[in-house]
């Protein structure tokens, strides 16, 4: 059983010329958990990954893995898994063909390369040219050569993109039970809905920094509180609210009161006498929070 | 140990998992057999009166040549010094195509020694260029050799010095495929390193040898370049030939100058292109 190790981002920045692309950004990434990293497109998502990869060089900082930089690996392909964008092929050359290459550069067994295939679903086309290949057909690919080394550590930039429904199903199953083998697996997307079904952990970025870390419940808070609160007279409620001085907007279901705390606008309503016919608290949805997080960040 | 052979087999499985090897090998090995025929049967009719030289509007020179034994090992020559324009092909498509189809991503995951990988693929190259020489060298020996004889001229086969000059040609063909990994790592992108090879083999070259044989001093400059280089290193051209009393290197000045270019690009090439960033 190959054993994840932790993924170490200390300080690390990357500044493109004048483009500050991942600023200052510092955090760990547990074995046994799937970890979200997520961000709007431009985030720095990439940028942060490739530089994990020794693919893109640090203006400062560094990324390891175990305390080991990727180059210093004794055996890459074995230790780490990764599968960055899906166009990482030469059109006329067959999948297994593809990744012979990388198992005998890495000194893999050539029978790897049958299995992976199978394990994502191409067996079939493992003989075809990835011309051909769809988008979809591309991102398995692309995972298919993450797993050559069954390594311990998966590393996937937007994994999801381009999956039909089928794909995607298939591959929040995949990652949840690499953790639960107790890999480590860092999957990177600009959308939190793509993976809040499987993920156990999420780092959040926006404009290159750290906005948010911690563990997926931890984005079910009280980020973005709503109070809803209706009454038979919403006309006495609107005044009552209006002359407390809390801000609110109507809704379906009633008025959106933005304090946390449903007690308040209960004693409110109370003390002017109005009948109250809803009073509870809304939690924001994890996409709202996730929104609020990254909010000033490029559109998604 | 295998740190060194990996990458190198690596190298290799990505040029022989794809058409482009073979189809410039196709198309050396027609290229050169249309020329070394043509020229044998040439050489072979005015030699045996079948063609008389009046027919022939190429004034004395060639009338000269004929019967001087110099025409087998020239008709060979061409091998290299036609044939060269395919082993920088293959060398400057190995790397450029790593840049287009962004395969430097995978390789350097699997290999994250870069300068490693590059050395494995110059290494891989020469053997590949070598292999385009003696594909080269059975068109233009198999075929020029065939052709004499059919002519009742010896084709010089059982000379060494034939023999010398098929291993020098295999020798130029390999180190060309390794100016073609400099030039492919100095011109990463691929659409400009092929117009340069073309425009440069086939057009500023000839030109710029052509135009250096006027003054001593161009002459002495002209022989650096690296078909002139090559031409000296195989010891038998047609543009040797042609200038007469020109300069030229000796045969293993010339095989060194060819050497250097090829490595002073590809490490020049290194550092301009192979250690960046891969976005
Ligand atoms: N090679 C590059 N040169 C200049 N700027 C770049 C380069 N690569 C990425 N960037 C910039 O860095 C920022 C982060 O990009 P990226 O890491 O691709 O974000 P993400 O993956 O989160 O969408 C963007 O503003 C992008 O334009
Ligand atoms: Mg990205």
């Amino acid at each position: 059983m190959p054993l994840g190790a932790v993924i170490e981002f200390t300080n690390i920045t990357k500044k493109f010329g004048q483009v500050t692309a991942v600023n200052d950004l510092s955090f760990t990434v547990e074995p046994g958990r799937v970890t979200g990293f997520l961000g709007p497109n431009g985030a720095g998502k990439t940028t942060t990954l490739r530089m994990l990869l020794g693919l893109v060089a640090p203006t400062s900082g560094t990324a390891t893995f175990g305390g080991l930089r990727y180059r210093d690996l004794a055996r890459p392909l074995n230790t780490v898994g990764a599968a960055l964008e899906a166009a990482n092929f030469h059109p006329g050359r067959t999948a297994a063909h593809h990744l012979g290459v990388y198992t005998t550069a890495a000194g893999i067994p050539r029978t790897r390369v049958a299995e992976v295939l199978h394990t994502v679903g191409l067996a079939e086309h493992a003989t075809q040219r990835v011309g051909g290949y769809s988008l979809g057909m591309r991102q398995r690919l692309g995972l298919a050569y993450s797993l050559l080394g069954d390594p311990g550590v998966l590393v996937l930039d937007e994994p999801i993109n381009g999956l039909d429904p089928e794909g995607i199903k298939w591959i929040r199953g995949f990652l949840s039970s690499m953790a639960a083998e107790g890999r480590t697996v860092l999957v990177s997307s600009h959308l939190l809905s793509e993976v809040q079904q499987s993920v156990d952990d999420v780092i959040i970025i926006a404009k290159g920094e750290l906005v948010h870390s911690g563990p997926l419940s931890s984005l079910d808070t009280d980020i973005a509180p709503q109070v809803i609160v209706d009454s038979p007279d919403r006309d006495a409620l609107v005044t009552a609210l209006t002359e407390a001085g809390l801000a609110f907007t109507s809704g379906r279901t009633g008025l959106i009161v933005a304090v946390p705390d449903p007690g308040q606008v209960g004693h409110i309503a109370f003390a002017a006498g109005v009948e109250l016919n809803v009073l509870h608290r809304q939690k924001a949805g994890l996409e709202d929070s996730f929104l609020a997080l990254v909010e000033g960040g490029d559109s998604l | 140990m295998n740190l060194i052979l990996r990458p190198v087999a690596a190298e290799f499985s990505k040029i022989l998992t794809t058409r482009m090897w073979w189809i410039l090998a196709l198309v050396l090995f027609g290229y050169i057999a249309l020329i070394a025929c043509g020229l044998a049967a040439l050489f072979g009719g005015l030699d045996s009166g079948a063609i008389s030289p009046d027919a022939v509007n190429s004034g004395g020179g060639t009338a000269g040549l004929t019967g001087l034994g110099s025409i087998p090992p020239l008709i060979y020559s061409f091998a290299a010094s036609v044939g060269y324009v395919f082993p920088v092909l293959l060398g400057a498509l190995a790397t450029t195509g790593e840049f287009r189809h962004q395969t430097l991503t995978p390789t350097f995951l699997a290999t994250p020694k870069r300068g490693r990988v590059l050395g494995a693929k110059t290494v891989a190259l020469i053997v590949m260029g070598a292999a385009l020489g003696v594909v080269a060298l059975a068109a233009s020996v198999g075929i020029g050799a065939l052709v004499l004889g059919g002519f009742g001229i010896d084709p010089l086969l059982a000379d060494g010095e034939t023999w010398g000059l098929i291993g020098r040609t295999v020798l130029a063909m390999a180190v060309w495929a390794v100016i073609g990994v400099g030039l492919g790592v100095l011109v990463p992108s691929q659409v400009a390193s092929i117009v340069i090879v073309l425009a440069f083999t086939q057009f500023i070259e000839p030109l710029l040898r052509f135009a250096s044989t006027f003054t001593q001093i161009t002459a002495d400059i002209g022989k650096f370049l690296p078909g002139a280089a090559s031409d000296a290193l195989v010891g038998e051209s047609f543009f040797t030939l042609a200038s007469p009393g020109g300069a030229v290197l000796t045969s293993w000045q010339g095989g060194l100058v060819l050497l250097a270019y090829g490595l002073l690009a590809t490490a020049a090439g290194y550092f301009i292109s192979w250690k960046r960033d891969v976005t």
